[in-house]
């Protein structure tokens, strides 16, 4: 297969859903492609996990299409919650939809900095660790594709600086596609190739300058988007990581 | 000393508990305990239909069983009615139709507290092949679709988004709880199967911290259960049903004992 030539690994076109008497979307197109990341913004309820799901296949009576080009998915909802009657833990977690060995769960572990929970039962993390904990497995089995609904929310700043960079390193090395949603304009927009901005339907889209520029874009989120365009410089002389005595005798 | 009875009966009642155990603990884990009283109440209709029309019992409340599933799924498309509404609908409902054909039954001698609570005396050697056969083939099974089936519990759209099916592997699960109703009512009794599936898995969730294991600690569980419950069944003359989800009770109870060192560990 010739690198060069975009590869497309899931393509909307012209979706939606009608329920309840009303459009949760209308009239949804866009293109993921290989080693590019694309991400949804928009205001609450505009429909950005709504767009996710129909491109997973999650929701089904659809308007539109849906070509989808690969299988291999990784996938990390925005919520789970795990039922006390479930015993499980980390590592039982990981290989939840797939088969792994042991050294590709610590390794997908230590990539997002929780390698140390991975016998602790799913329920005792903190909302940060469990997000880690997501991340981690959605890209445990090196997917084509990854779907990532607001995968930093509960973790702490600089954390979250430090995922938003290993997202970026994964889609890199991975050479896969990453459908994102975000509410952090700035941090995102900085680390991102294309993106779509939804309110109902596409507001406006295209690469990260594009949207800032556009004028529906300044109307839908007002002051924020000014900070937009001072691209996000953060220099720090040391790391903090999740655990810190794990991770300083590494150093 | 033991009579060939009561071996029959132990060898039935193993089968089943081998069964129950990893059924049981995906009737805990996916909240359907109320749903798997809902399809066993519905076996006294099938038992019904199988001496009217002299068919093999297992065979007909197993259909009987996924009929009232596959009702239940049609009417939670259709109805506003909460699903716990619709459950207890449909177990008193069949329940309640399976009394009335047995009382038009006077034909046939009819041991209805047997079918209720369970009797080993009524286990035939046929009843243990179909135990042993249906049993072999729901755990076969549910290991091919363990792994959907595990997932889907977990999460329904992380399985959906990541490629497994899981409306299908839910449809099958059904089957498998139909089929568990079918090879044990004669032993456990309807009202009482229910109990063979959670209690000796709510044991092990007292015990476990993991799915695995909470498995295994299952299938030991309804294991100690079945025996200590015969044993006495045949000591005391008690129905088998109730003296084997009575040794379930007390195993719980003892667990109960072990899950605040359990949590204490954890924090």
């Amino acid at each position: 297969m010739n690198l060069d030539k975009k590869e497309i690994l899931i393509k909307l076109e012209n979706v939606g859903i009608f329920q309840d008497n009303k459009w949760l979307v209308h009239d949804v197109s866009l293109e993921i492609e290989r080693s590019k990341i694309l991400t949804l913004i928009g205001p609450n309820g505009s429909g950005k996990t709504t767009t996710a799901k129909i491109a997973l296949g999650i929701h089904k009576n659809i308007k539109g299409k849906v070509t989808k080009n690969t299988n291999k998915i990784g996938y990390v909802p925005q919520k789970i919650s795990i039922d006390w009657t479930l015993p499980i833990r980390v590592i039982d977690f990981m290989s939840l939809t797939q088969t792994l060995q042991f050294d590709e769960v610590v390794s997908a572990l230590k990539l997002t900095e929780v390698e140390h929970l991975k016998h602790n039962d799913l329920r005792s993390l903190s909302g940060g660790e469990f997000q880690r904990v997501l991340m981690a497995r959605a890209i445990a089995k090196k997917p084509d594709l990854l779907v990532l609904d607001e995968p930093v929310q509960g973790v702490d700043f600089t954390g979250e600086i430090a995922l938003y960079e290993l997202i970026k390193k994964i889609s890199d090395e991975l050479n896969c596609g990453i459908l994102l949603i975000s509410h952090d304009l700035n941090v995102v927009m900085s680390k991102t190739d294309y993106v779509v901005c939804l309110n109902g339907h596409v507001c406006c889209s295209g690469t990260p300058m594009n949207v800032a520029n556009n004028k529906n874009y300044k109307e839908l989120f007002g002051d924020q988007a000014s900070t937009l365009l001072s691209v996000y410089e953060h220099k720090h002389d040391h790391t903090h990581s999740t655990d810190g005595s794990i991770k300083e005798k590494k150093h | 000393m033991l009579d060939d009875f009561f071996i029959r009966a132990l060898i039935a009642g193993i089968g089943i508990a081998l069964v129950a155990g990893p059924l049981g603990c995906f009737v805990i884990w996916r909240r359907l305990s109320f749903f798997g009283d809902t399809l066993s109440h519905s076996a006294l209709l099938g038992v019904t239909l199988a001496l009217s029309f002299d068919i093999n019992i297992a065979l007909s409340v197993f259909f009987v069983s996924s009929a009232v599933a596959i009702v239940l799924l049609k009417l939670q498309k259709t109805t506003n009615l909460p699903g716990d509404a619709l459950l207890g609908l449909l177990a008193h409902s069949s329940l309640a139709v399976g009394l009335v054909v047995i009382s038009f039954l006077s034909f046939i001698r009819f041991d209805i507290m047997g079918l209720l609570f369970g009797d080993i005396l009524a286990v035939a050697p046929n009843d243990i092949f179909i135990i042993w056969i249906g049993g072999v083939l729901i755990l076969l099974v549910l290991k091919i679709i363990w792994k959907p089936l595990f997932a889907s519990t977990v999460n329904y759209e992380l399985a959906e988004a990541e490629g497994m099916n899981p409306a299908r592997v839910n449809a099958i699960f059904t089957i498998l709880m139909a089929a568990i109703i079918a090879i044990s009512i004669k032993m456990v009794g309807l009202l009482l199967i229910t109990g063979m599936l959670i209690i000796p898995a709510a044991m092990a969730r007292n015990l476990s911290n993991n799915p695995v294991q909470m498995v295994v600690y299952s299938v030991i569980g309804g294991l100690l259960s079945v025996i200590v419950g015969l044993f006495a069944s045949l000591e005391l003359n008690s129905p088998s049903g109730p003296s084997i989800i009575t040794a379930a009770l007390v195993l719980f109870i003892l667990s109960l004992t072990k899950i605040n060192k359990f949590t204490r560990l954890k924090n």
